[in-house]
């Protein structure tokens, strides 16, 4: 990835994220958030994860912070403007990013340290070495080695990890995404039949 | 880094050129929408849009003959001339920003759309595509989701009554008519595995256009080369079932997305004076307008290319022209840009002859029909895809269980629409 681009991106994704907190109006502190959103998508799709970073603005930029701001214009949260911070909160506020801090640091060490994590760059070579993991009438097979212009088939590759070798992870968080659903319907419905019919 | 020069020169070339055809095309759709609508309601429509010679002193005016051809123009002079008016009471940052977030998704979406065949300059094949991605049709859906962003912003900056309620409904349909449009694609992806619109459409060259597999490899659906492998042209073909069902959820989702009539709710003028864009005049408003219609070209555009064979001919011609000559990329584009403007075409016929839903029909449209639909439509394809390896009496269990999930979904669907469902608001 191109340094310009990278820091570009960076501090898109940070100034994002320092705007969000700076904000006092709820809908200008989501907005921020999208623009870090979009900034992150863009360092993903910097490192050739392609798939990451469209489904990073698809679901997070494009859907969710799309039912924040509905959420929030429905409330019109005004009053978040005059909370007062405790020191408890506070004192979160330090301890939970310090923690994090901590857990960067430690993992840029070991990265150091470690040489083999160095991630090499993604050449025709490469790409065809590593097709013959796969078989040759898969599509990641085809791609990896396509004779005019091999590509990194990130969105097949994904795919292919998620259902071999994280197939009973993925079944489990779909049964629990399930549950959440069926519980969020029960709830709803539950207190739209005790509320008084005076329309 | 070192520059690749010939690749920036013909990146530049080519996001000039394609956002020119698709500015190009939006002002065609003005004119479009204006004479077919006039067509449909048995008038005449604009047809004498003359060159005011007369304001610079002339005796006349100066009337070409091309049938009111210059009236986007006139159009576009009369939004640039009109006082640009904001409203005291807007919050000014957001009013300012919300057409362009309507208009700079929808002109971006266009770059992963391949218009024309590589071409062949020097001994390099060129995509007539800005960005040739593997995750094409994703690509489109992220930008495009972001536009919501525009008219939220725009009904909530505007800080009144009208303009709010078509922010929220837009947000909503929008989120509701995603998940269909996500959906119904499923079965599509899946017949061609992968997401690069560029091979999509090579695939569809080769083995006939998705809605139209009259032709594949071995030839024409006449010739017996087409039954070379009689299971494999049976499997296609049968195929047809989800991808008709996906076509007419994709199109119709296209249509709510595009916040065209029937699904125009959000500007809804009975009930909304203008919706979102009440408190918007001048250049501003043409941003929301631009805005509208380049989704619409992009839609089309989109449809055509995963749908209709996106730039082939088809029927085999493509295999008998040259490849890479520039003329014959010339020649695609051609096709590609006549499928579109024939879409653009069937919007707009549309948006005269169908009335606007209501409110709850859309909703219900949008979650009880499209989704299950949708959702059941996938596993339709996935069975029709699955016969090699699961055998004859594997489908035809598969397919007794699917029915009866679709029988008991339609039950509870009916269940769930015969009555109010809201009853304390």
């Amino acid at each position: 990835m191109d340094p310009l681009a990278f820091y570009f991106l960076s501090f898109l994704a940070v100034t994002g994220g320092v705007l969000l907190v700076a904000f006092r109006n709820p809908v200008s502190s989501a907005l921020a958030m999208v623009l870090s959103f979009v900034g992150l998508a863009g360092l993903f799709v910097g490192l050739n994860a392609f798939f990451v970073g469209v489904v990073q603005i698809l679901v997070y930029a494009g859907a969710i912070m799309v039912l924040f701001i509905f959420i929030i214009m429905l409330l019109d949260l005004n009053n978040e403007r005059s909370i007062r911070f405790r020191s408890s909160t506070v004192l979160a506020g330090l301890v939970v990013p310090l923690l994090l801090i901590a857990q960067v640091l430690g993992v840029i060490q070991g990265g150091v340290e470690g040489e083999e994590a160095q991630f090499g760059e993604i050449t025709a070579e490469t790409m065809a070495d590593s097709a013959a993991a796969f078989p040759e009438d898969s599509a990641i097979h085809k791609s990896l080695t396509h004779e005019k212009a091999p590509k990194l088939p990130d969105t097949n590759l994904i795919g292919h990890t998620i259902f071999t070798r994280y197939n009973f992870p993925l079944q489990v968080m779909g049964a629990l995404l399930l549950v959440a659903t069926v519980g969020v319907v029960v709830l709803s419905k539950r207190s739209l039949a005790k509320a008084p019919a005076d329309s | 880094m070192d520059l690749d020069l010939p690749f920036l020169i013909a990146s530049l070339i080519k996001i000039g050129v394609f956002i020119g055809i698709t500015m190009t095309f939006v002002s065609v759709c003005v004119i479009f929408e204006r004479r077919f609508s006039a067509i449909i309601q048995d008038r005449v429509g604009p047809n004498r849009t003359m060159i005011p010679l007369s304001i610079l002193g002339f005796k006349k005016d100066l009337a070409l003959p091309i049938g009111g051809l210059t009236q986007p123009v006139a159009d576009g002079l009369k939004f640039i001339l009109k006082e640009d008016f904001t409203p005291s009471y807007v919050r000014k940052f957001f009013f300012w920003l919300a057409p362009a977030l309507v208009v700079v998704p929808a002109l971006l979406t266009m770059a992963v759309i391949p218009f024309g065949s590589p071409m062949e300059i020097g001994s390099e094949y060129i995509p007539l595509a800005v960005a040739d991605l593997n995750v094409g049709p994703l690509f489109i859906f992220a930008i495009a989701s972001l536009a919501v962003y525009g008219i939220t912003l725009a009904g909530w900056a505007s800080n009144s009554k009208y303009p709010f309620f078509g922010g929220v409904r837009s947000c909503a349909q929008m989120i509701s008519y995603e998940i269909a449009l996500g959906l119904s694609i499923i079965p599509v992806l899946m017949f061609f595995g992968g997401l690069n619109l560029g091979q999509i459409v090579d695939d569809q060259v080769a083995n006939g256009w998705l809605l139209l597999p009259l032709w594949n490899e071995g030839g024409l659906i006449v010739t017996p080369g087409y039954w070379a492998d009689p299971g494999e042209a049976i499997q296609r073909l049968l195929l047809l079932v989800p991808i008709v069902i996906s076509f007419v959820i994709f199109t119709t989702s296209i249509f709510a997305e595009t916040n065209r009539m029937p699904f125009d709710l959000p500007e809804c003028e009975t009930e909304l004076v203008g919706g979102y864009h009440t408190e918007y005049s001048s250049m501003k408003f043409a941003l929301f307008f631009m805005g509208e219609y380049a989704a619409m070209v992009v839609g089309s555009a989109l449809i055509v290319t995963l749908f209709l064979g996106g730039w082939s001919i088809g029927f085999g011609i493509d295999q008998l022209l040259p490849t890479g000559a520039w003329w014959v990329s010339l020649l695609h584009l051609g096709v590609f840009l006549g499928k579109v403007t024939f879409f653009i075409l069937f919007f707009i016929l549309v948006r005269w002859t169908v009335p606007r839903f209501r409110y709850d029909q859309l909703m219900n449209l949008g979650w009880i029909v499209f989704f299950e639909a949708a959702l059941i439509n996938v596993f339709l394809a996935a069975l029709v895809m699955a016969y090699p390896s699961l055998g004859l009496i594997g489908v035809l269990v598969g397919f007794a269980l699917l029915l009866t999930v679709t029988i008991l979904l339609i039950k509870i669907a009916k269940g769930a629409t015969g009555k109010p469902s809201v009853t304390a608001v």
